[in-house]
């Protein structure tokens, strides 16, 4: 016993005497989940698609306020037959290997990204086709005026077509097949090259000396190292024992605790995801009242008592302890097509509720379930258990159901048909653009709309809009629809907005100068400035 | 003995079948890997797409059956969450899972066996009754609040060792070995101590009250009438009689270390074969999940295996009846 103590303290003292790298600016960063591969159009994730932004160059980047400024494009028109996109490329940029940038990149990375097996396909999704003009000008021909191609250039990642051909991965592959090069190798024109990257392990990030826009250099780091820790308590230890400079999200109950160090500082902001409540309005029986041939969600009055039954102020103060912004629309400040004016809360009133439950023939109430995940969003299963009194005190006989992510997602989607009658939901709109929610959310009649759309709530007009939606140019107008698709859902109360949820990151100020909280929730390292 | 030998193999073979087989059938209710592995933004035909190329709409015994013949050929296939073969995962986290779980193993037995001899043998004495009051805590707490608590500890508060990780490997072939360097043993000492300490408990208990029972009994009374050393006495005859429980215990607890390292894993963050499985149960990536579950059936035969092998390499008495009853 005393051997082992002896022994553990000459470890403590062996270790305090090694050299620290006081010279190098070393960057330590960790989060709950590692990234899920280098490929650029195999995964569209979020910690994947943070790191893709240190390392790969996209024609626009995505600032922090969310506009656009040049990247590997410097210059972009729209033709007057309004589906020409003409870009100027900057010239002078290299990959990470040396091979030079040109058209033939731009026009490889399309038909790479728009395979089936890939994840970022979406982005492209209204581009018929990109060719090459010249060495430095490529033109995207799109399907139809697309209003929103630029927000989606930012998700376009450009590869290096040499290197991909040469190495035999022009195919992007998932989960079975063969195994995929440009996941394990990463060639890109970004601020960042990839050192090593062990899986569940570590990421090792070096700043890219030739990067086209060096001397413009907005931060210091020598060196980026990023880790995955999944257990939060790990997590905080590490930040609190000075082993990681910035971590997130951090979990709520320890905010206090950290910024209560005084090397520490806890960093909150909104994030683009809002959370909201979806109920089953297309079948004719409700799944929970088997044998009664009646569907209480079919009434807009049942679907307004439980909008009115949930007391967001108070899941705002006790469950997320301050730590969101209750929302009445389905999408987040910033997002293109946010209307502020619309974005008041159904009025908690659990009097009006009882009174149009009993216009509707349920004064009684009615069984239901609700279904929640208990390991996705902030506090989601806290959430659900906090609405399960509201609407018990309306009347209503409310079961939760809160289950892993795997199994909550297949119950709801489509794998299952939907299997649902109340569930809870979390959306960021990929392109930041309301019109990617209205498709995926609140619409159903299309190909590509309403993925989920558990409830499958759909409005005639709201349909019609979002179609219109997809293809007006002209923003004023643009905004004049989507307001209007907005109004329609609200008063359908076709799905109940909660809140958006608020990003915590720890951040030690004795190593870290600034960084900047990107909404979108991920570390941008050319924001990153060490003492 | 050879037939014997052959014998276990073949049950090995049998054991690890069903454990296939019952995993497979439980597949079908962990979830679906289909929408961990796509984003947001993929419609519902691209997801039917996939579901049908890895294979998931097959019936579960046809899925069963693909999944033994690419097995009995050394094809685990890929994990659906990175990509890679699954030998290839195995391989390159597995290390860590052993040393870890092989340092606990010391761990315990060296300061377990002669905390129990010491307990046994001066069972009045206040040292005893501390070390007992102290291994009392460790069986209560949880793994994973040990864990926790060194790191608050050692990591936070006194700064000595880190809080999370495997730092300091030094690559021998393809195993990545810990050992070699003071940064590896830094990470390692926490974890292993965690996982010991149950054990260690355990050990200690156990070996104390087969000592406390050994000592009554007549051969050792004679040998101290025969004037021998203490020494020869406790150490010589009658640890030595302990030995058998204390190696089926530690056999068994192999196995248990193996199963417990998922949790102290987790809380250090620690790159074995634990937090591999304890992912891919989130993610439900199929193609680990039964490669896992069928290694830890073959560790668990092998494992037992062994412990009856060294039965008979301890105990006299077993190699005399056999060559007895051979004749």
């Amino acid at each position: 016993m005393y051997q082992a103590t002896g022994f553990v303290m000459a470890l403590g003292a062996a270790l305090l005497a090694l050299p620290a790298l006081a010279q190098e600016k070393v960057f330590r960063y960790a989060t709950t989940g590692d990234i899920l591969g280098l490929d650029p159009h195999a995964n569209n994730e979020g910690p994947t698609n943070a790191m893709k932004g240190n390392i790969y160059g996209r024609l626009l980047h995505r600032l922090p306020d969310l506009s656009l400024e040049p990247d590997l494009a410097t210059e972009w028109q729209l033709g007057d037959d309004g589906v020409t996109w003409r870009f100027e490329l900057r010239e002078g940029v290299t990959f990470h290997n040396g091979n030079p940038f040109n058209a033939d990149d731009v026009v490889y990375t399309f038909k790479r990204q728009t395979q089936d097996a890939s994840e970022m396909s979406f982005a492209l999704a209204s581009v018929k086709e990109v060719h090459k003009v010249d060495d430095h000008t490529v033109e995207l021909v799109t399907d139809g005026p697309d209003p929103t191609l630029l927000l989606n250039m930012p998700n376009f990642y450009i590869v290096d077509q040499e290197f991909m051909e040469e190495n035999d991965a022009f195919e992007v592959v998932k989960g079975a097949g063969k195994t995929n090069f440009a996941n394990t190798n990463a060639n890109g024109t970004g601020p960042f090259k990839v050192v090593e990257w062990v899986q569940d392990n570590r990421v090792v990030l070096e700043p890219n000396e030739d990067w086209w826009n060096q001397e413009n250099r907005t931060d210091n780091v020598d060196r980026a190292e990023f880790t995955p820790i999944a257990n939060d308590a790990t997590r905080v230890a590490a930040l609190l024992s000075g082993e990681i400079d910035l971590m997130y999200p951090v979990p709520l109950q320890d905010i206090r605790r950290l910024e209560g160090d005084a090397n520490v500082e806890v960093i909150e902001g909104p994030e683009l995801r809002t959370i909201f409540l979806g109920m089953d309005q297309w079948r004719d029986e409700l799944l929970d009242m088997p044998g009664s041939g009646e569907n209480p969600f079919k009434d807009q009055r049942v679907r307004a008592a439980f909008a009115h039954a949930i007391d967001l102020d108070a899941i705002h103060r006790v469950v997320m302890r301050g730590a969101s912004t209750p929302t009445g629309l389905m999408i987040a400040p910033g997002i293109n097509g946010f209307q502020e004016d619309m974005n008041d809360v159904y009025e908690h009133d659990p009097e009006r509720s009882k009174e149009l439950l009993s216009e509707a023939g349920y004064g009684d109430g009615f069984p239901v379930t609700l279904d929640c995940p208990n390991d996705r969003y902030v506090n989601d299963e806290a959430i659900c258990t906090a609405i399960v009194p509201m609407l018990e005190r309306i009347g209503i006989d409310i079961t939760l159901n809160a289950q892993t992510k795997s199994l909550h997602f297949n119950k709801i989607g489509p794998a299952e048909d939907n299997n649902t009658s109340f569930y809870m939901l979390g959306w960021t709109p990929g392109s930041y653009d309301a019109h990617n929610m209205l498709q995926n959310i609140t619409t159903m009649d299309g190909e590509a709309q309403g993925t989920y759309n558990s409830g499958r709530y759909s409005n005639p007009r709201v349909e019609e809009l979002t179609d219109l939606i997809a293809v007006e140019i002209d923003e004023a107008k643009r905004n004049e629809l989507i307001r209007e698709a907005f109004k329609i859902h609200k008063d359908d109360v076709g799905h109940i907005p909660l809140h958006q949820q608020a990003l915590a990151w720890g951040v030690r100020n004795d190593t870290v100068e600034e960084v900047v909280q990107r909404p979108w929730n991920d570390v941008d390292l050319r924001t990153v400035v060490l003492k | 003995m050879l037939a014997f030998i052959v014998q276990r193999l073949g049950q090995a073979i049998l054991v690890m079948l069903v454990v296939a087989f019952v995993s497979f059938s439980l597949f079908q209710f962990v979830g679906d890997p289909i929408n961990n592995m796509v984003g947001q933004e993929t419609t519902v035909a691209q997801r039917e797409a996939l579901r049908e190329r890895l294979g998931l709409n097959d019936p579960v015994p046809l899925q069963f059956v693909k999944w033994v013949a690419n097995a009995a050929q050394g094809e685990f296939g890929l994990s659906y969450r990175m990509g890679k073969p699954v030998n290839e995962l195995i391989a390159q986290r597995l290390p860590a899972t052993l040393e870890l779980v092989f340092l606990s193993a010391i761990l315990a037995l060296v300061i377990g066996v002669p905390m129990g001899v010491y307990t046994g043998l001066h069972r009045h004495s206040w040292l005893s009754r501390a070390f007992l009051t102290v291994s009392l805590i460790g069986i209560s707490l949880p793994t994973f609040l040990i864990g926790i608590l060194m790191i608050l500890i050692f990591g936070v508060w006194l700064g000595w060792l880190p809080t999370f990780g495997r730092g300091g490997t030094v690559a021998l072939g393809f195993w990545q070995t810990s050992f070699l360097t003071l940064q590896g043993w830094s990470h390692i000492v926490m974890p292993a101590f965690t996982l010991a300490l149950f054990q260690l408990t355990l050990i200690m208990r156990l070996v104390r009250a087969e000592m406390l029972e050994v000592l009554r009994t007549d051969y050792i009374k004679f040998a101290r009438a025969r004037g021998l050393r203490n020494r020869a006495i406790n150490f010589g005859h009658a640890l030595k009689n302990t030995l058998v429980p204390v190696i089926t215990i530690m056999g068994l607890q192999i196995g248990a270390l193996l199963a417990f390292s998922i949790i102290t894993e987790t809380v250090f963050q620690w790159p074995g074969m634990g937090l591999l499985i304890i992912q891919a149960i989130q993610f439900v990536d199929i193609p680990i999940m039964s490669s896992y579950l069928v290694l830890v059936a073959l560790f668990f035969v092998v494992i037992n295996l062994t412990v009856d092998l060294l039965y008979y390499a301890v105990d006299p008495r077993l190699r005399v009846e056999r060559r007895v009853a051979a004749v």
